[in-house]
């Protein structure tokens, strides 16, 4: 009877022992990586490097496309859809449809632009007041400037210009949202490219850091033959390479954030300039706390995973002969 | 303690290393394993430690049929084994207490009692003073003095030795074959493969002999 229990003592203390035997070769293997990666700087520091630019790079041009993506979005919501009027048709009679037009629900704000105001400020702008002057009419008809209330987008924005359109005075009604979406199925083409790009130099990181490990093993070859005839197990052995992978990994994911934010950094100022000029207040939109955060766990995920590879694929191979 | 019943090893080339040997070794024994080089010593050792497989026949070491030990089970068994080797196997990156303290970080005792361990083990070998030295700058004799005590740290019930005093002088020679002596005598089961025949004739303990792959003498008490 006692016997049973002392037995399931024993298993339970046997259990803990092995789980702190665990736990502690882990903390050994994890110190231990680190010291040798942190022994050769040099060529540490430039596995690094290789890291951090495969990583920057995609991670980089994402930053840049959610810029970009920010910056159309600010454009995107005041859709207008600009009335031209018919020849004939009065100042007056325009101001009446423009507040018959303020009334509809559909419609947020609305703006005329008389022939001669269109004139007037075109002949200012493109700087053919000259030619302009020469005509002997004016060919620039009424205009209403329509802003539709915010719930219309897309379909529905086109339905309400077809039938703003089908109004008596109204020549033509143009929705002004081609080139936006132009511009965004462009951004969507360059955001599937970044992201082809970024899986082949993420499967590039991997192989990279594969060969760094296999090299670690062969340059260990020695010791593991060793450790194997004096009862360490497969595990033993992997542990410390899968953290030299780990260690290689996040360091490269701490270089791309560096990297990315160095980038970011330099290009602010001229982004800024750029962006007074057009009376704009955006501002480059950085990878933040988290991106970084992210980043360096990407790195020590794409670290584990290569040396994971090159392991499987060599460490086995090593038997005491 | 280890059981050899009618083992025979063939390499994959078709050489036969071993036939057909029966050989039974009790606790608390020290017995040397001798014959000429290609006789088939060190295969009979890396037979128990489980570096290779027997063709046919059984083999039981320390109450466990050996065939039963699946390849996770291979590392295990080893450590439950000291082995010294003929050309040390030391870790030369690292000093003489990190290479002998190497079985115990692997077994995953903790800090305190590896540090007691290891400075016992280096105790009895007579290297306690060395604990900080590099094994470069140490003697052949140290050396080996260091693999022992590595290969004793863990207490093992077995403890294998392939040609100890291979390199060493007879004075040496002496030394360590009286080292195996002591452990012998607390109770460890002791299996020395060496072809110094001058040297063993004289320790007065059972002698293996074998001559191509076949048991010459020292089947049984």
């Amino acid at each position: 009877m006692s016997g049973r229990r002392e037995g399931a003592s024993q298993s339970r203390a046997e259990f803990r022992d092995v789980y702190n035997a665990w736990l502690r070769h882990h903390r050994l293997s994890a110190a231990d990586s680190l010291f040798r990666v942190l022994d050769n700087p040099v060529s540490s520091a430039l596995t690094w490097l290789v890291i951090g630019i495969a990583l920057a790079l995609p991670v980089g041009l994402n930053i840049a496309l959610d810029n970009v993506g920010q910056l159309s979005g600010n454009w995107d919501s005041p859709a207008q859809i600009s009335l031209f009027l018919r020849d004939g048709v009065s100042v007056e009679t325009a101001g009446e449809l423009q507040s018959r037009l303020e009334q509809r629900d559909e419609v947020a704000a609305t703006r005329f632009i008389s022939r001669e105001q269109a004139l007037e400020e075109f002949s200012a702008l493109s700087g053919f007041a000259d030619v302009l002057a020469s005509l002997e009419q004016n060919p620039l008809p009424n205009l209403i400037l329509l802003t539709p209330a915010g719930q219309y987008q897309g379909g529905s924005l086109a339905s309400l210009r077809e039938e703003l359109e089908a109004l008596p005075d109204v020549a033509e009604a143009v929705l002004d949202m081609e080139w936006l979406q132009r511009l965004n199925s462009l951004m969507e083409l360059t955001r599937r490219g970044v992201l082809a790009v970024g899986g082949l130099l993420v499967l590039g990181v991997v192989l990279i850091l594969g060969n760094t490990i296999r090299l670690a093993i062969e340059s260990r070859r020695d010791e593991i033959v060793i450790v194997k005839l004096v009862g360490g197990s497969n595990a033993f052995v992997r542990r410390p390479f899968l953290y030299t992978g780990l260690w290689y990994g996040v360091g490269g994911g701490v270089f791309a954030a560096t990297l990315v934010a160095i980038s970011l950094w330099f290009l602010a100022g001229p982004v800024g300039e750029l962006a007074e000029l057009y009376q704009s207040s955006f501002q480059l939109g950085g990878l933040g706390v988290m991106g970084a955060l992210n980043l360096v766990i990407l790195g020590g995920l794409l670290g584990l995973a290569g040396s994971w590879l090159a392991v499987a694929r060599h460490l086995a191979a090593i038997e005491p002969r | 303690m280890i059981s050899f019943d009618r083992v025979s090893k063939r390499y994959a080339q078709g050489h036969d290393a071993l036939r057909e040997i029966s050989i039974d070794i009790a606790r608390d024994e020290l017995v040397f394993l001798t014959g000429h080089s290609g006789a088939g010593k060190s295969t009979l050792l890396r037979l128990i430690m489980l570096m290779e497989r027997p063709s046919r026949g059984q083999l039981t070491v320390d109450g466990r049929n050996l065939a039963t030990v699946g390849p996770r089970g291979v590392p295990r068994h080893r450590r439950d084994i000291g082995v010294v080797f003929q050309n040390h196997q030391l870790l030369f990156d690292r000093p003489v207490f990190d290479n002998v303290a190497l079985p115990l970080i692997i077994a995953g005792y903790d800090y305190r009692e590896v540090g007691r361990r290891v400075r016992a083990a280096l105790d009895k070998v007579g290297l306690l003073e060395r604990e900080r030295a590099m094994p470069v700058t140490l003697s052949g004799g140290e050396q080996q003095r260091v693999g022992i005590a590595r290969a004793v740290v863990g207490k093992p019930n077995i403890l294998l030795a392939d040609e100890p005093t291979g390199n060493l002088d007879p004075l040496l020679s002496a030394e360590i074959m009286q080292l195996f002596e002591e452990f012998n005598r607390v109770g460890v089961t002791v299996l020395i493969a060496s072809h110094d025949l001058a040297l063993i004739s004289r320790l007065r303990h059972r002698i293996i002999t074998l001559r191509d792959g076949r048991l010459v003498t020292g089947s049984a008490l």
